[in-house]
C-alpha cells in the first residue's frame, strides 16, 4: 500500500485559491498526490502543507524550486523522513455481530495502541495513529472484520 | 512623472486603476471595452497621458503588448472586458509566460456579488490563467487595486519576466476608496538571488580558465538583462566562440568575429556541431530547450556544463549542470570578467571556419543565387537596404527561420519572435506594438500567408494608428514548415497545407495600407526601396518559390549529430 514516499513540506500564506495553485502545479508537473495535510501553522496567517509524493530525487527537487516560485509561498522544502518526526491518522468503522467479536476487535485495537472512540449498538468507531506502516497493518488486520468505513489523513510531520 | 492623485485622496476604484499604471509609468495600453470595464474607459478619459490602442481582438493586445515590452523593456499593459474579452488575451499570456516577457493584464469581471453565478460574460478567468501567467489576482475592493497593481508591474520585471494578470470586479471599479500608493516590495526583493557567491565564480573561472574547446551558448537572458556587451567581453578574453538561441539573436553583434550561429533543429552548422566537441559549455540566460538541445542524451557529451540563470528552477530542469549558478546574466558575467585569464584559441576556432564555410557552400549560396525568389533573397535584401539595424519581429514558421538564419543583427535587441510557444499571428500586433512603444526602430514584420490571416485584422489598428510598420508578407501559398515535414517525413502527403489565399494587394487596399507585389529579385530590391521611403505602414507581398525548404534541420527525435545540412544528405539517409 506504501511506497517510498518523499516528504514535501511547504508554507505559504492561508489566502483564498493558494491551496489551488500548489495542487495545480503538482499535476502540471505530473506528480501524482499520495498525501496531503494542511493546516495553520504556529504563525498567524501561515499554513503548513506536508505533501508526499513518489518520484526521484532529481524530479523532487526540481518540484520544490517550482513551488518555491509561486508567489503565495513563503518556503518549500523535502525533508527526508528520518529527520520527521510524522503520524497518520486513521479512522475506522467496524460492524460488530456479537460480544465475541467486539472482543477480538478490541484486542486489535489494544495491540496497535488505538481507541474505540464510539461504541454503537452494532458498531465501533476506532482512531489510530502512527506511520504509514502501522496504519496499514492495522488495516490488514482488521480486514477480517466487516470494515464499514475507513479513512486515513496522510502524513503529517514536524523536523525531529 | 505628473500625477494626478494625493495619498488619500477618496476616488473611484477605476481612477484609482489608471493612476496605478501612470505611476507604474505605463505610456501604452492595448485594449478593448466591454461591459465589464467600462468604468475602467471612463476613468481613461481624465488620463490622456496614457495612450489607448484600439485594437480589433484582444489577442491582438495581448501581442501588441509583448512587442511593446521586447521593444521598451518595460511591461506591455492590456485591458479587456470580462469573459470573452479576458478568454481572447490567453494566447497571449501563454506565449509570454514561456518567452519571459513582462506584461501587466486588466481583465474586467461581474460585479463581485454575482461572482460565480454564471451571470452573463463571467468566466473564472483566474483559473483559466493560472497556468499560464507568473501570478495573477482577483480584486473585489476598490481599496486592495493599488497594491495589488504595485505589486503586480513589481513582479512582472522581477527575476525572470512574465505576464501577470489582475481581474477586478466591475464594483470595485465603481466604488470608491482612498488612495494610498506605496512601492515598497521587500518581502518579494528579498526572494531573488541576483549575483553569483565568489565560491561560484571561482568554480566557473577555473573552468573556463583551463577549458580547451569553450562555447558559450546565451539566450534571452541577455537581452532581458539589458547587456550584451559583458558577455561579449567574456568571449573576447578567452577567444570563446559565442552561439545564441533564437531568443537571444542580436545580443551581440551578428558580424562578430567569435559569433558562431544559432544552435536548434533549423541552426547555423558550426553551432550545433560544436556542443558535440566542446568541453566546457557556459550556458547563459538561457533553458536548453528541446528545439535547442534536439535529444538531450546527446547533446554536448562531453563537456562541462556551467548553467547561469536567473530562475532556479531552470537548473537541472531540462540538463542536469556540472555546476549551477544562480543569478543576472549580466551581474554573474560582470563578476567573471575580472577572474578570466586573458587566452587565445586559434585551433578550437578554426573548426568554427571550416564548419560556417561548409554551411556557406551547401545552404547560404545556393539560397542567395537561386534563381527563383526564395525568402533568405527576401530577408538578405531588406538586411542590406536596412543596414543590418532594422528590428525585425518575426512571425512562426519557416519564415522564421530565416528571418533568424539571414538577417544578419548587429544592433542590439533588434529581433522579437514567439519562441516557446511558437504562436502563428504573432508577428503583426507585435510589430505595432515594437513600433508604438519605440518610434525610432525602424520595423519590420516578417510573416507568412498562413499566419498574418490568424491576426490579420491588425492591420485596421495599424491604419488607425498609423504605425509605421513594414510588413514583408513571405506568400508561398502553402503552411510552409507543416508542409516541409510532410515532404521529408510523411511521403509527401500534403495533408491539409494548401491555403486558396485571398487577394493580398485587394485586402491591402481595402484595410487603407499601401502595398506591392514583388516575383523576382530585381522586384523585391525595388519594392524594399519604395517601402523604406513612403510614409506610413507598407506591406510587400513577396510570391517566394513555393516548395522550398529550411537547411540544415535536425529531424525531431533525433541527436544534434543527426544534422542534415542539405536535402541531397538527407536523402542518402
Amino acid at each position: 500500500m506504501t511506497r517510498q514516499l518523499s516528504n514535501i513540506i511547504i508554507w505559504a500564506e492561508n489566502k483564498t485559491g493558494v491551496f489551488f495553485r500548489i495542487l495545480w502545479l503538482f499535476r502540471r508537473k505530473q506528480f501524482n498526490i499520495e498525501s496531503a495535510t494542511v493546516g495553520h501553522s504556529e504563525t498567524p496567517g501561515i499554513t503548513r502543507f506536508t505533501i508526499t509524493v513518489a518520484g526521484n530525487e532529481n524530479q523532487i527537487a526540481n518540484m520544490v524550486k517550482q513551488i518555491t516560485k509561486l508567489v503565495n509561498v513563503i518556503k518549500a522544502e523535502t525533508v527526508a523522513t528520518d529527520m520527521l518526526v510524522y503520524r497518520e491518522l486513521a479512522l475506522m468503522k467496524v460492524a460488530v455481530k456479537n460480544s465475541r467479536e467486539k472482543g477480538d476487535i478490541l484486542r486489535v485495537i489494544e495491540h496497535f495502541r488505538g481507541r474505540a472512540i464510539n461504541m454503537a449498538k452494532n458498531t465501533v468507531t476506532i482512531e489510530v495513529t502512527g506511520d504509514e506502516n502501522k496504519i496499514d497493518a492495522f488495516y490488514e488486520n482488521m480486514k477480517d472484520f466487516a470494515v464499514l468505513e475507513f479513512v486515513r489523513t496522510g502524513r503529517t510531520a514536524l523536523f525531529k | 512623472m505628473k500625477t494626478r492623485l494625493k495619498q488619500g485622496q477618496k476616488v473611484q476604484g477605476a481612477e484609482i486603476i489608471c493612476e496605478c499604471l501612470l505611476r507604474a509609468g505605463v505610456t501604452v495600453i492595448f485594449g478593448y471595452p466591454g461591459g465589464a470595464n467600462i468604468p475602467i474607459y471612463d476613468a481613461l478619459y481624465k488620463y490622456p497621458e496614457l495612450r489607448h490602442i484600439l485594437v480589433r481582438h484582444e489577442q491582438g493586445a495581448a501581442h501588441a503588448a509583448e512587442g511593446y515590452a521586447w521593444a521598451t523593456g518595460r511591461p506591455g499593459v492590456c485591458f479587456a472586458t470580462s469573459g470573452p474579452g479576458a478568454t481572447n488575451l490567453i494566447t497571449g499570456l501563454a506565449d509570454a509566460m514561456l518567452d519571459s516577457i513582462p506584461m501587466v493584464c486588466i481583465t474586467g469581471q461581474v460585479p463581485s456579488p454575482l461572482l460565480g453565478s454564471d451571470a452573463f460574460q463571467e468566466a473564472d478567468i483566474l483559473g483559466m490563467t493560472l497556468p499560464v501567467t507568473k501570478h495573477n489576482y482577483l480584486v473585489t475592493r476598490a481599496d486592495d487595486i493599488a497594491d495589488v497593481f504595485a505589486e503586480a508591474f513589481y513582479l512582472a520585471v522581477a527575476g525572470r519576466p512574465g505576464p501577470v494578470l489582475i481581474d477586478i470586479t466591475k464594483d470595485a471599479q465603481v466604488d470608491y476608496a482612498e488612495f494610498r500608493y506605496k512601492e515598497n516590495r521587500d518581502r518579494l526583493k528579498k526572494r531573488l538571488k541576483l549575483e553569483a557567491t565568489e565560491e561560484e565564480i571561482g568554480q566557473i573561472s577555473s573552468l573556463l580558465n583551463e577549458a580547451l574547446r569553450p562555447l558559450i551558448v546565451a539566450g534571452h537572458g541577455i537581452l532581458l538583462s539589458g547587456d550584451g556587451k559583458t558577455l561579449l567581453s567574456v568571449a573576447e578574453k578567452q577567444d570563446i566562440p559565442v552561439t545564441l538561441t533564437q531568443l537571444g539573436l542580436s545580443a551581440i553583434p551578428h558580424d562578430h568575429r567569435l559569433f558562431m550561429g544559432m544552435p536548434g533543429m533549423h541552426g547555423n552548422v558550426a553551432a550545433n556541431r560544436a556542443p558535440l566537441e566542446t568541453d566546457v559549455l557556459l550556458a547563459v540566460g538561457m533553458r536548453f530547450h528541446d528545439r535547442v538541445t534536439s535529444k538531450v542524451s546527446a547533446y554536448a557529451p562531453q563537456a562541462k556544463i556551467i548553467h547561469i540563470d536567473i530562475d532556479p528552477s531552470e537548473i537541472g530542469k531540462n540538463v542536469m549542470p556540472h555546476l549551477g549558478v544562480v543569478g543576472d546574466a549580466k551581474a554573474v558575467l560582470g563578476q567573471l570578467l575580472p577572474k578570466l585569464k586573458s587566452r587565445k584559441n586559434p585551433g578550437w576556432l578554426k573548426k568554427f571556419e571550416a564548419w560556417k564555410s561548409e554551411e556557406q557552400k551547401k545552404v547560404f549560396t545556393r539560397e542567395l543565387l537561386s534563381p527563383k525568389l526564395k525568402s533568405a533573397q527576401v530577408i538578405d535584401e531588406i538586411a542590406r537596404q536596412t543596414g543590418f539595424q532594422a528590428t525585425i519581429v518575426a512571425d512562426v514558421g519557416q519564415n522564421q527561420m530565416y528571418a533568424a538564419r539571414y538577417y544578419q543583427y548587429r544592433k542590439y535587441n533588434t529581433h522579437f519572435t514567439s519562441g516557446g510557444l511558437g504562436t502563428m499571428g504573432f508577428a503583426l500586433p507585435a510589430g505595432m506594438g515594437a513600433k508604438l512603444g519605440d518610434p525610432g526602430r525602424e520595423v519590420w514584420i516578417v510573416i507568412g500567408d498562413g499566419g498574418i490571416q490568424m491576426t490579420l485584422q491588425e492591420l485596421a489598428t495599424i491604419v488607425q494608428e498609423k504605425t509605421e510598420v513594414k510588413i514583408a508578407l513571405l506568400n508561398n501559398n502553402y503552411l510552409g514548415m507543416v508542409r516541409q515535414w510532410q515532404e521529408l517525413f510523411y511521403k509527401g502527403n500534403y495533408s491539409e497545407v494548401k491555403l486558396k489565399n485571398p487577394n493580398f494587394q485587394k485586402l491591402c487596399e481595402g484595410f487603407g495600407i499601401s502595398s506591392l507585389k514583388a516575383e523576382n529579385l530585381k522586384e523585391t530590391k525595388e519594392a524594399i526601396n519604395i517601402a523604406r521611403k513612403s510614409q506610413g505602414p507598407f506591406l510587400i507581398e513577396f510570391t517566394v518559390e513555393a516548395e522550398e525548404n529550411v537547411f540544415p534541420m535536425i529531424p525531431a527525435g533525433a541527436g544534434i549529430g543527426e544534422m542534415v545540412v542539405s536535402l541531397e544528405e538527407l536523402s542518402k539517409k
